[in-house]
C-alpha cells in the first residue's frame, strides 16, 4: 500500500547511523585494547590512529542520530512512533527537547552523546590515558548503542529503535488499513508529552544529569586502566575529573530536585523516591572515592580504597539504571519508566562493567602499593577516611533499602518500604549528617601525616567558640520543635545544625586563618561550606517546615482520630474569603490559558497583620497520555526567610469529566429559541466558515457554527458558539461541542433534521458540578532558599578545585 | 590490627547493624485477609478501587475525609478510610498500592500510591486501544 505523506528517509537514515554507530564503537573498543596492550611504538601508533578514526565515525553517528530524530520530532513526522508519542503539534517550542529525552531512546542517546564529548576533551587533555580509558568509554557505547538498534538476533529483540514506524509498531491496528492515516486527528496531533514533563527543568536537567552520569566512566576508566597496566599514576589527573563530575553530577541531582519542587505536588524537594536516591548514591560514593584519591595523593594511603570507591560510583550508575528503566520499582516510585522491554539487557550493562573489573580489582590487589606503617590519629588522612567511608556506607545503606523490590524479585519475598520511608532514610541519614559535618569542619585543620597538638587547638578553639555560639542561638531562639518522631529525633536534628553550622564557621575561617584569604586555593573549602550549608538549609527547612492550609472554616465535619491526622486541605468557595490561620485566602477567580493548555486560579492571600498580602496562582493541566484528570502544580511566593507553598488538591471542575448528567435532545431554527432550566437560548444564525472561529480547525476542514446567544433568568447573555467541521476529503464530521461555564451549561449540534427549513437538532446539557469550589494545600517552608544557595557555592567550591588541579599539573609539567 | 582497621570494622558493623533494624520497620505486601489477621500492624495492600461501591469524597463537607472500598486479587475487600484530598485520577488507576493498617475491620489509609497505565511511558495495549476506539467512533461518524 501507498501511504500518504510519509517521510521514510530520515528513519532510514537514522537506523542506518544507529547500526553504524554499534560496529563503530566495537571497532574502536578494540583498537583501543590493542593500542593499550601493545608495546611497540608503531603498532601502537597504528591502533590507535585506527581507534580514533572508529570513536570519530562514532561521534558522527551519535551526532546524526541526535539531530535525525530532533528533526523528526520538531517537524511533527508522527509517521514516526517515537514522534508520535512524545510530542504533539500544539506542544509549545521549547518543550520539544523534553519531548526528545521523556523515551528510553531519546535518554539513552543524551548519555551516548555526553560520551563522545567527554572522550574527545579526555584525549585532548590526557594523551598518556587515552587508550585504556577510551576502551572503557567505547565499549560503553557500545552497550548503549545495542540498546538503539532494535534488531532481532535469533528471535530475542536486542534494543528498541526510536526511528521505528508507528504502523510497524502498531501493524495490526485496523487505523493503518487507511493509507491516509496521517491525517487522522489523533495520529495528527501526536500524543504529547506528559504533562508532569511539561516544565523547563525538564528541558535542562535530564542533560546536566546524563553529563553527571556519563563523567563517572572517567575515574572509572582511569581505576580500570591503572589496574590493567599496574601504574598507578592516573591518580594525579583524575582529580580534576572526579571535581567536574561531583560539580555536574551534583547541579544535576539538585536540579531535578527543584523540578520536583516546582511543578509536583510531593510538597518539597526531596521524598527519598528511588529514583531519586539511585541519582544520589553514584554521587555519594564519588565523592568518597574524590577523598580517598587526595589522600593517595599526598600521603600514599588508601589507595586500594581509591580504585574501590572509583568502581562502585561508575557501577552505581549503571545498576541505577537497570533499577529506573527495568520497571521493577513499579510499586514503589512514583516516576520510574514502566515497561520492562529491556530488562535482560540493563541487568548485563551493569554485570559486564561491573564484574570483570572487580575481578581484575582482586587479581592486582597484591600489586597495589599499600604503607604498613599506621597513620597517626592526629592526621588529616585519617579523619577524611573515616568521614569517606561513613559517605560510601551511608550510599550502600541508601541502595540496600532501595533494592528491596530486587531483593523480592531474586528471593521471592514480600518486603515492602516501611510505612513512613522517609523517616525510615531520614533518621538514620540525620546521623551521616552529624558526622560529615563535623568532619568537614576539623579535618582541614589537621595537616597530613601528623599535626602538632597545639598548632591543632590554636587554630580551631576560635572557629568552634563561634559555631558552638551560634548554633546555640539558634537551637535556643529558632523554634525548632519537630515532635512528631520523638524527643530523641528532636536532639538529633540540634546536633545536626550545631554539626552544619561548624562546618560553615569552620571552613570559612580556614579560609581567613590558614590560607590567609588566598581564593584560588580555597576551593575545597567552598565546597565544604555550600555543603554544611546545603545542610543548614535542609534541616531548618524541613524540621520547621509548616501546613498552613489547617481547616479552620468551620465546616469541618471531620472527627479527628485518635491518631495524628493530616487535615492539610482546606476548602475554598470562588469569592468567599476563608479564614486560614495566619492567612485569609479568597479564590478570586481561574482562567484557563490556552497558549501552555493550564486552569490558572487566582488566589489572594491576605496575612492577618495586614502586611504581607500575595496572590499565588496555583494552576493544574488535563493529563494526556490516556490519563484523565488533572496534574496540580504549585505556585511559590518567595521571600527571603521562605516560601510559601500552594497548590490545587481537588476543584469541582475535575469531577465533570464524570458528571452523569446526559445531553437532552432540543430541536430549533436559525431565529428560534429552546430553554434551559436557568433561562432560554437562541439561534441567532448558522454560519459556514465563519472569520472569527475560536476552535482550532484542521487543513482540510470547513467549519460550521451555530452562532446562539444564551440569556439567563437573571438577564445576563452569554455569547456561545457550538459547531462541526467537516472534513472535504473524506467528508468526515467533527462535533465541536461549546460550554457557558458560569451557567454549567454545554451545547452541541447534533445533526440537521430537515435540510428545506434548516431545522437541527441540538444537545443540551446542564451538569450538576459546582464550578467554584476548590481544596488547596499550603506549606510554608522557612529557609529554603538556603539549600538552593548551599548547592550552589559547593558546585563553585568543587569547580574551583578543579581548576585548581588542572593548573598545579600543569605548573609540574613544566 | 590497625587502629583504621578497628575503625573500619565499627563503621561497617554499625552499617550492618542499620540495615538490619530497618529490616524491622519494613512492612509487608499482603493480602487484604492477612491484614484483618495482624489489627494494627502496619502493611502495604495492593489491592484495586471497587467500582460497585461508592466512593465517599465530598470536600465541602470535609477535604480531607475519603472512604472507598478496595479489592484485592483474592476477591476480598474491605473499607478504606484516608484523611487526606482524594487523589486525582484516583478511579483511572489500575492498581492502587495502599499503606497503613487494619483498625476496627476498616482499613486507616496513611499513603495512596496510584498505578495508572502508565507514569511516564505510555503503555503500548492502551495506547492502542485508546486509538482504535477514536478511530472506530470517526469512522461509524462517517457512515
Amino acid at each position: 500500500m501507498n501511504y500518504i505523506g510519509e517521510h521514510l528517509l530520515p528513519g532510514q537514515l537514522g537506523h542506518f547511523f544507529a547500526v553504524l554507530s554499534l560496529v563503530a564503537s566495537l571497532v574502536a573498543t578494540i583498537a583501543y585494547f590493542k593500542a593499550n596492550k601493545t608495546a611497540l611504538p608503531d603498532e601502537k601508533q597504528s591502533w590507535l590512529r585506527l581507534a580514533r578514526m572508529a570513536f570519530l565515525t562514532e561521534t558522527i553517528s551519535v551526532l546524526s542520530i541526535f539531530l535525525i530524530l530532533y528533526f523528526l520530532i520538531s517537524n511533527h513526522y508522527h509517521e514516526y512512533y517515537y514522534a508520535w508519542d512524545h510530542s504533539s503539534r500544539s506542544l509549545q517550542q521549547q518543550y520539544l527537547l523534553a519531548s526528545f529525552w521523556e523515551g528510553q531512546e531519546g535518554s539513552f542517546m543524551l548519555w551516548s552523546f555526553w560520551h563522545c564529548v567527554l572522550g574527545w576533551v579526555f584525549t585532548w587533555r590526557v594523551k598518556k590515558w587515552e587508550a585504556p580509558v577510551l576502551t572503557v568509554i567505547s565499549f560503553a557505547q557500545f552497550c548503549i548503542a545495542t540498546m538503539l538498534v532494535g534488531i532481532y538476533f535469533f528471535d530475542t529483540k536486542v534494543g528498541s529503535n526510536p526511528f521505528i514506524l508507528f504502523r510497524d509498531q502498531m501493524g495490526n491496528m485496523p487505523l493503518f488499513a487507511n493509507p491516509d492515516y496521517l491525517s487522522f486527528p489523533r495520529i495528527k496531533e501526536g500524543n504529547d508529552l506528559n504533562s508532569l514533563l511539561q516544565n523547563y527543568w525538564m528541558v535542562i536537567h535530564p542533560p546536566v544529569l546524563f553529563l553527571g552520569f556519563a563523567s563517572t566512566i572517567i575515574p572509572f576508566g582511569f581505576a580500570y586502566a591503572g589496574l590493567l597496566n599496574k601504574d598507578h599514576s592516573w591518580t594525579k589527573p583524575a582529580i580534576s575529573w572526579a571535581c567536574f563530575s561531583g560539580a555536574v553530577l551534583g547541579t544535576g541531582i539538585m536540579m531535578g530536585a527543584a523540578w520536583a519542587y516546582e511543578s509536583l505536588s510531593f510538597g518539597g524537594y526531596w521524598a527519598w523516591d528511588p529514583v531519586e536516591n539511585a541519582s544520589l548514591v553514584p554521587w555519594l560514593i564519588l565523592i568518597a572515592g574524590l577523598h580517598m584519591n587526595l589522600i593517595y595523593k599526598s600521603t600514599g594511603y588508601s589507595l586500594k580504597s581509591t580504585y574501590i570507591f572509583y568502581i562502585f560510583s561508575f557501577s552505581m550508575v549503571l545498576y541505577s539504571t537497570f533499577l529506573t528503566r527495568s520497571g521493577i520499582l513499579g510499586d514503589t516510585s512514583v516516576h520510574a519508566f514502566t515497561g520492562a522491554d529491556m530488562t535482560t539487557q540493563l541487568v548485563l550493562f551493569f554485570l559486564v562493567f561491573f564484574v570483570p573489573v572487580l575481578i581484575l580489582f582482586f587479581v592486582r590487589r597484591k600489586s597495589i602499593p599499600t604503607i604498613r606503617k599506621e597513620e597517626s590519629s592526629y592526621s588529616r588522612e585519617f579523619w577524611m577516611f573515616i568521614g569517606s567511608l561513613v559517605l560510601f556506607l551511608s550510599a550502600i545503606i541508601i541502595i540496600a533499602k532501595t533494592s528491596t523490590p530486587v531483593f523480592n524479585k531474586i528471593f521471592e519475598t514480600n518486603i515492602a518500604p516501611p510505612e513512613d520511608p522517609k523517616f525510615a532514610h531520614n533518621q538514620v541519614q540525620i546521623f551521616i549528617a552529624i558526622i560529615i559535618g563535623i568532619l568537614t569542619a576539623v579535618t582541614q585543620y589537621l595537616k597530613y601525616k601528623d599535626t602538632p597538638k597545639g598548632y591543632f587547638i590554636k587554630k580551631i578553639w576560635l572557629p568552634t567558640l563561634i559555631a558552638v555560639v551560634c548554633s546555640g542561638l539558634i537551637s535556643a531562639f529558632g523554634n525548632i520543635d519537630y515532635t512528631e518522631k520523638g524527643i530523641g529525633y528532636l536532639v538529633a536534628i540540634h546536633v545536626a545544625i550545631f554539626a552544619s553550622v561548624y562546618g560553615i564557621v569552620a571552613n570559612a575561617s580556614y579560609v581567613w586563618i590558614v590560607l590567609k584569604g588566598k581564593l584560588k586555593v580555597a576551593g575545597p573549602s567552598v565546597a565544604h561550606i555550600g555543603f554544611a550549608l546545603f545542610l543548614f538549609g535542609v534541616l531548618i527547612s524541613s524540621s520547621k517546615k509548616e501546613v498552613l492550609s489547617e481547616n479552620t472554616t468551620g465546616i469541618n465535619l471531620f472527627q479527628k482520630t485518635k491518631d495524628q491526622d493530616p487535615a492539610e486541605n482546606i476548602t475554598l468557595f470562588k469569592g468567599i474569603k476563608t479564614d486560614m490561620g495566619k492567612y485569609d485566602v479568597t479564590y478570586l477567580r481561574d482562567t484557563a490559558n490556552d497558549f501552555d493548555r493550564k486552569k490558572y486560579f487566582e488566589l489572594k492571600f491576605e496575612s492577618k497583620d495586614g502586611i504581607n498580602n500575595f496572590y499565588l496562582y496555583p494552576d493544574v493541566l488535563q493529563n494526556n497520555k490516556g490519563q484523565e484528570g488533572f496534574s496540580a502544580n504549585p505556585d511559590k511566593k518567595h521571600y527571603l526567610d521562605r516560601d510559601i507553598f500552594a497548590y490545587v488538591t481537588t476543584w469541582s471542575g475535575m469531577a465533570a469529566k464524570d458528571d452523569t448528567a446526559s445531553f437532552r435532545a432540543a430541536f430549533i431554527k436559525a431565529g428560534d429559541s429552546t430553554y434551559y432550566s436557568n433561562g432560554i437560548i437562541i439561534l441567532n444564525k448558522v454560519q459556514i466558515n465563519p472569520e472569527n472561529f475560536k476552535h482550532p480547525v484542521n487543513a482540510g476542514e470547513t467549519p460550521v457554527i451555530l452562532d446562539m446567544t444564551v440569556i439567563a433568568k437573571d438577564g445576563r447573555k452569554y455569547p456561545v458558539q457550538p459547531g462541526f467541521a467537516i472534513n472535504m476529503k473524506d467528508s468526515t464530521i467533527r462535533n465541536l461541542p461549546d460550554t457557558v461555564i458560569a451557567q454549567s451549561l454545554i451545547l452541541r449540534f447534533n445533526k440537521i433534521t430537515d435540510e428545506t427549513t434548516g431545522a437541527m437538532q441540538i444537545g443540551i446539557k446542564e451538569t450538576q458540578n459546582l464550578n467554584d469550589l476548590m481544596t488547596l494545600k499550603v506549606y510554608q517552608f522557612p529557609w529554603i532558599g538556603v539549600v538552593w544557595i548551599g548547592v550552589i557555592i559547593m558546585v563553585i567550591g568543587l569547580l574551583m578545585s578543579m581548576v585548581q588541579r588542572i593548573k598545579k599539573s600543569k605548573l609540574s609539567v613544566a | 590490627m590497625k587502629k583504621m582497621h578497628i575503625v573500619a570494622l565499627v563503621l561497617i558493623a554499625v552499617a550492618i547493624a542499620v540495615l538490619i533494624s530497618f529490616m524491622g520497620d519494613v512492612t509487608t505486601y499482603d493480602t487484604i485477609a492477612v491484614a484483618r489477621q495482624k489489627p494494627g500492624k502496619a502493611v502495604t495492600l495492593v489491592a484495586r478501587v471497587d467500582k460497585s461501591q461508592p466512593m465517599e469524597y465530598d470536600p465541602v463537607k470535609n477535604p480531607n475525609y475519603l472512604s472507598f472500598t478496595a479489592l484485592d486479587t483474592l476477591g476480598n475487600s474491605i473499607k478504606v478510610v484516608y484523611h487526606n484530598a482524594k487523589p486525582t485520577d484516583m478511579e483511572k488507576s489500575e492498581r492502587i498500592v495502599l499503606k497503613g493498617s487494619v483498625q476496627n475491620n476498616e482499613f486507616e489509609c496513611k499513603d495512596i500510591l496510584l498505578k495508572c497505565p502508565s507514569k511516564y511511558k505510555d503503555d503500548k495495549n492502551a495506547t492502542q486501544k485508546n486509538l482504535n476506539a477514536s478511530y472506530e467512533y470517526i469512522d461509524s461518524a462517517k457512515s
